[in-house]
């Protein structure tokens, strides 16, 4: 935190008041963010895991997976680690070639899918250059077995509707699914899934038009990188590299 | 010979047909558990096929334009064939795709709530209004054929009758409105054709992701292949169900076709040449990393074998001894020649489909991702199942045993001209 003036105890407790502040303005006047330091970020991919569970993510659907990476030649070599939730992009192109209006862009920033009304023809998944959407294909991690326990069929609660996976046919199943920021939870005043459990504190959220906001300091700075920035998707989620 | 292949065309349909239904079986029961594509590579076989059959129903309805708007006259008699097997061709390709929806039952929200801004919405309004201009216009070409055939007995003629909607009016005046109401429809047809499969090339193009797809050439090599592949598919079909096929007159629109089909193909290897040379040159990984996949990757036989030897060398050598080099009556096998170089292209077409669809999604767009998290589809790797095999193989057979039994039911080809030798 060579940058910032803020104890390592006090940033949960920052992120949070910031989220309660932007939370009591109105949804068009803020824009969520997310800022991954990838100079903390140590693999452990805690958030992944975490991002399963909260979201009840069957076999195949993945919002937040850790890409590692080697760099630099033997014998200078490191590793670094790079999460990728969805970019909840500023022009999202899995919004424009959506054919049937099941997927937008809410005014605090949001890529939102209807998944009643996605027919799951997959382009979205085909245009987003990120590979941040996935196919839920139906599995059950309990198949191949005789049974299909309770939990597996438990509600999913994104875009702050709930999700009953009674059957396979039942959506989400059959559409594309992605990050949502972890909304239900936003909604309630918590952080994301994500963010609470991130070990070495790499993971910051809050709102942009809020200038006090931490993640308005952090997108300030020179370290700053947005992936893929010359398809000028103008992706919320932001890099310190 | 003729007879024999329209037998063989009718056992190969049934038993893919029969085959084929437990590849449907499979999924409606398993749904897209049972097939191969997934997160990464979310299109795969189907998406092929249906591109593949839209291209044939394109191409072939742009010749049946020939016979309509541009009045050509020694292609005079196959217009309602070419018409047919466009429609034939289109409810294919319109299955394949349905299939491939994660929610099939809600492909109607494509039309009754479309996005102006997704190709794909696009599609499924030109889709519904070519659907339609096929249907008026198979209906206007035939409706005095329709009015002769249901005077007789039988199951045919009841069909005729009611297939003719009461229309009786046979006078040479309501010939002649056929006549300019098919140029009109026709006239409407050809850009449409044109919008739609231009528009699927568009699909394609649009997608900035994929390097591979994102040329502003992908609309006309999609036009370009259609024009190839649905021309050499009549080719092949016009030899076997086509009219007056032992006259000189036929020997000569055979001819005909071919020279056509032989400059199309020429030119779809031309754009094809272009866009490979082109992507491999810059040597930028999201374009050659497909190209190199396509000409020198574990399945290398899709392009080389079966789209380059039997997709253009043989049928190009084929069609430009006999229908370019040969003399009128010389021998008679001209004809036959040709049809074989249609069905040649026609058939393997469907590697130049798979070599589109595939390669473009097996580049992870983000390094490191295939090894990030695993599951079932979270993979840069794809084989079409047996399933997925299947499935095309009943699409297919669906769409033949159609045209088969259309052409056996209506006036599609008038009797006279039915005999086969």
């Amino acid at each position: 935190m060579a940058f910032m003036d803020i104890e390592p105890q006090e940033i949960r407790r920052r992120m949070t008041e910031d989220l309660r502040r932007a939370l009591a303005k109105p949804m068009n006047e803020r824009h969520w963010v997310m800022v991954l330091d990838l100079a903390k970020c140590v693999g452990c991919t805690a958030c992944t895991t975490a991002c399963v569970a909260e979201n009840h993510l069957p076999p195949g659907v993945v919002y937040r997976p850790v890409i590692e990476r080697e760099i630099g030649r033997y014998p200078n070599v490191r590793k670094t680690f790079m999460p990728r939730p969805c970019m909840q992009c500023d022009n999202p192109p899995c919004v424009k070639v959506c054919p049937a209006h099941a997927t937008w862009k809410r005014p605090d920033g949001i890529v939102e899918i209807d998944y009643d009304k996605c027919i799951g023809c997959r382009y979205c998944i085909n245009a987003c250059p990120y590979s941040a959407r996935t196919f839920d294909k139906g599995f059950y991690y309990s198949d191949g077995t005789p049974y299909i326990p309770d939990y597996e069929k438990k509600p999913a609660f994104e875009y702050g509707r709930t999700w009953p996976r009674r059957n396979r046919h039942d959506s989400p199943a059959g559409n594309a699914r992605k990050c949502t920021f972890c909304l239900h939870r936003i909604d309630k005043g918590l952080l994301p899934a994500c963010v609470t459990t991130c070990l070495g504190d790499a993971t910051y959220f809050g709102d942009s038009n809020d200038p006090d906001s931490l993640v308005s300091r952090l997108i300030a700075s020179p370290r700053v990188m947005r992936l893929k920035a010359e398809f000028g998707t103008r992706p919320s989620t932001y890099y310190l590299v | 010979m003729k007879k024999r292949l329209n037998g063989l065309a009718w056992l190969l349909a049934s038993v893919g047909f029969v085959i084929g239904l437990y590849g449907l079986y499979q999924r409606f029961t398993l749904g897209h558990r049972m097939a191969d594509y997934g997160s990464y590579i979310p299109w795969g076989l189907w998406v092929a096929a249906y591109i593949y059959f839209i291209g044939l129903s394109a191409g072939s309805f742009l010749l049946s334009t020939l016979v309509y708007v541009a009045r050509i006259e020694r292609l005079e008699k196959i217009g309602k064939l070419s018409l047919f097997t466009a429609f034939a061709c289109l409810v294919g390709a319109l299955i394949s795709i349905w299939l491939d929806l994660g929610h099939e039952f809600r492909v109607y929200r494509v039309v009754l709530h479309p996005n102006f801004r997704s190709m794909m919405s696009w599609m499924g309004i030109l889709y519904s209004s070519y659907f339609l201009i096929i249907l008026v216009e198979l209906w206007f070409a035939m409706r005095v054929d329709l009015i002769a055939a249901g005077r007789g007995q039988g199951a045919s003629a009841a069909l005729a009758r009611v297939v003719a909607l009461g229309s009786t009016d046979t006078s040479d005046s309501a010939v002649e409105r056929d006549r300019r109401i098919l140029k009109v429809l026709g006239s409407i047809g050809v850009p449409l054709a044109i919008a739609f499969h231009g528009g699927v090339g568009a699909l394609f193009g649009v997608v900035g992701a994929r390097t591979y797809w994102h040329s502003g050439l992908t609309p006309i090599a999609f036009l370009v292949g259609a024009l190839a592949s649905g021309g050499a598919l009549l080719a092949a079909i016009v030899y076997v169900w086509g009219p007056d096929r032992d006259g000189p007159a036929f020997e000569d629109m055979m001819r005909f076709l071919g020279k056509v089909v032989l400059a199309i193909v020429l030119l779809d290897l031309l754009l094809e040449v272009s866009e490979f040379f082109v992507g491999l040159y810059s040597e930028i990984p999201d374009e050659a990393i497909p190209i190199r996949a396509v000409l020198f990757g574990s399945r290398w036989y899709v392009f080389w074998v079966v789209h380059i030897f039997f997709g253009v060398l043989v049928p190009v050598w084929l069609l430009f001894r006999n229908a370019v080099l040969r003399r009128t009556g010389e021998g008679g096998r001209a004809a036959g020649a040709v049809a074989l170089a249609g069905f040649l292209v026609a058939v393997t077409f469907m590697a130049v489909r798979l070599n589109i669809v595939i390669p473009a999604q097996i580049n992870p767009e983000i390094a490191g991702l295939e090894y990030a998290f695993t599951g079932p589809g979270l993979k840069y790797t794809y084989l079409p199942t047996l399933g997925e095999w299947l499935v095309t193989v009943w699409v297919s057979s669906f769409s033949v045993l159609l045209f088969l039994v259309g052409y056996k039911l209506l006036p599609i080809v008038g009797r006279d001209d039915r005999e086969v030798a």
